[in-house]
């Protein structure tokens, strides 16, 4: 009995003793400090979901699943499907990686294997500024250059040269799913470049030499070599823009068109979901509208969640693998 | 030379080029964006449109007075949350946390990272519109300092990590407690680092629209105080791009220009603060 009071009761005033001068250091309660606004980051991204969740439950238990397959979208009649908002969100985000991704690896490429360093690094500089452009300006510059351009040269061009295709068919409007894509590929570029890069010019430089030391060319090495090494990093980079598109509201919303339509053609006026949120939240009428505004924004948060995870997870093996091989 | 390698050749000379092509591309779209925003921006900006406020519809003239402190009380705001929540957390992180703890918090920042801004938008007007019943300039700084929680936090931290291990042992062995070491040898070492992570995580969201479209939502008056909804910048570029009327056309070029200008002004001050030299060199 007397063993087992005197043997806990130790151990407490050791450690107390230490935790007192601590304490009069002052680290203890700079240690509890710091530790509160770190761990409020937590509390604040849990507060998030939780209320994204919370806010969506009335919309979430009367749709269902159906919400996710529905077309209509009529707040007077307190219909909601999301359909169109998604396919749009899918359509632009496809249409900007189409042209953004080509664009992107091609430039970093350059700027990894090619320019020398100087250049490089001057170009990087030039990219970094491009991607702290903030959405609304491409939304401006989209509103007032690429929609009449798309209108009264793109759009026609295309639809004489490939209206066959549905894609290309329908009346030139100038905003719509295929400008929304464009003014989306052009926020996204300096992202991919940037990272591809940074990725490029991880891969050891051995791979390199082996390869133009059997006789390949310069591009032969790039591409046969050095790309298929870097690759898990440059799906990195892509899902990353991915994910940028997808939540991309002020760009999208300019020059879609903000019509809930679901057609193949790229010519028409369609409509986002962050489009939609950014439109009707602070009209809605009703519970039912907003809290189907905001079971979108729970949809859009989860698509980045993913979207933004295997991109890190894709970039991080990357680099994980140049490092094991330069140490190797 | 036999024609087979000299199609490889020929390949490998044309890619190369396409690639340089891809650059150039790449780079030339920033010069047009700002070439653009001069030209039609500097056009229509004028002392009105630093001093008036917004005309009544249909009226030409007036300017966005109104919205430059807007914005500037917003940015205020966002500051005093992200700022200290971001740098005594990246302190946390650095300096005291076990590897779990670490984990989590970092997890949870990159999280909040990449929330797109509507969502943000959503969840400052559940948390701060929704409970005091309006629209105020607090919600929009609440949402725009969440934004830069995160940003600051990770890069803070990665320059606290990045002070030499040698300085830390050498401010131990005079006897400096843990946070003394902290707030006069780990800080000073790294403010460099620390002050261009602050930099851009505050030109990051200067230009953020969408998380005000429902928090500061807008105002072509004054607001008084911190309760009242407000204009800003961003927001009037998109309110006045999409209207219908010619002037406010204009006006929405030089508030594009007024805006871009700030944050390549911000950002390019942060790269040189940073290429000067930050005072200790990676370990």
């Amino acid at each position: 009995m007397a063993a087992t009071t005197t043997v806990p009761s130790a151990g407490p005033i050791a450690g107390s003793r230490s935790f007192l001068s601590r304490l009069r250091d002052g680290d203890e309660i700079a240690r509890l400090i710091t530790f509160l606004f770190a761990i409020s980051v937590v509390l604040v991204t849990l507060l998030l979901i939780f209320e994204l969740w919370q806010g969506s439950a009335l919309a979430r238990h009367k749709f269902g699943l159906q919400f996710f397959f529905t077309r209509v979208w009529d707040p007077i009649a307190e219909q909601f499907g999301a359909l169109p908002f998604i396919y749009g969100t899918f359509i632009t985000a496809t249409v900007s990686l189409v042209i953004a991704v080509p664009l992107g690896i091609g430039a970093a490429i350059f700027l990894a294997e090619l320019a020398p360093a100087r250049l490089s690094d001057a170009l990087e500089f030039f990219i970094d500024l491009l991607a702290a452009v903030p959405s609304v300006i491409y939304g401006l510059l989209g509103v007032f250059i690429v929609v009449p351009l798309m209108r009264d040269y793109v759009q026609p061009g295309l639809k004489n040269t490939l209206g066959f295709l549905p894609l290309f068919s329908g009346p030139a409007y100038g905003v719509g799913f295929l400008t929304a894509g464009i003014v989306l590929a052009i926020m996204v570029i300096p992202y991919i470049i940037s990272v591809s890069r940074e990725v490029l010019m991880s891969v050891p430089r051995d791979q390199r030499e082996a390869a133009l030391s059997l006789g390949s060319t310069r591009w032969e090495s790039t591409w046969k070599v050095v790309v298929p090494f870097a690759r898990t990093g440059i799906m990195g980079s892509i899902f990353l823009a991915l994910a940028r598109s997808l939540g991309e509201t002020m760009a999208v919303t300019m020059v879609i068109g903000n019509t809930p339509t679901i057609s193949a053609s790229l010519f028409s006026p369609g409509y986002s979901i962050a489009a939609v949120i950014a439109n009707e939240f602070t009209e809605a009428t009703g519970n039912l509208h907003t809290e189907a505004l905001i079971e979108l924004g729970l949809v859009l948060f989860l698509l980045t969640f993913l979207l933004n995870g295997v991109a890190r997870l894709l970039i991080v093996i990357t680099a994980q693998r140049s490092g094991g091989t330069a140490h190797a | 030379m036999s024609p087979r390698l000299r199609w490889r050749k020929f390949v490998s000379g044309f890619m190369l080029t396409m690639t340089g092509v891809c650059a150039l591309v790449a780079v030339s779209v920033l010069f047009f964006i700002l070439g653009y925003l001069v030209y039609h921006g500097g056009r229509s900006i004028n002392w009105n449109f630093f001093t008036k406020l917004p005309t009544p519809v249909g009226e030409t003239g007036g300017g966005m007075a109104n919205a430059i402190i807007g914005s500037a009380k917003l940015l205020l705001l966002a500051s005093l949350l992200g700022v200290p929540i971001g740098f005594l957390g990246a302190i946390y992180l650095a300096e005291f946390s076990g590897s779990k703890v670490a984990f989590v918090v970092r997890y949870a920042a990159d999280l909040l990272n990449g929330v797109p801004s509507i969502v943000i938008g959503i969840f400052a007007y559940s948390l701060v519109v929704l409970p005091f019943k309006h629209f105020s300039t607090l919600a929009g700084g609440f949402a725009l300092g969440l934004m830069m929680i995160p940003i600051t936090l990770r890069s803070t931290e990665e320059f606290l990590l990045a002070v030499p291990r040698a300085l830390r042992e050498a401010a131990m062995a005079l006897g400096a407690s843990k946070w003394k070491t902290i707030a006069t040898v780990i800080v000073p070492a790294a403010y460099r680092g620390v002050l261009t992570a602050v930099l851009l995580a505050f030109a990051r969201v200067a230009g953020e629209t969408a998380p005000l479209l429902f928090t500061a939502l807008g105002n072509r008056y004054w607001s008084p105080g911190w309760n009242q909804p407000t204009a800003s910048l961003p927001a009037m570029i998109f309110a006045y791009a999409v209207a219908p009327y010619e002037d406010w056309h204009r006006q929405a070029w030089a508030a594009g220009l007024v805006l871009l200008g700030l944050i390549l002004v911000i950002n390019i001050v942060a790269r040189a603060i940073l290429a000067r030299g930050i005072a200790v060199p990676r370990a």
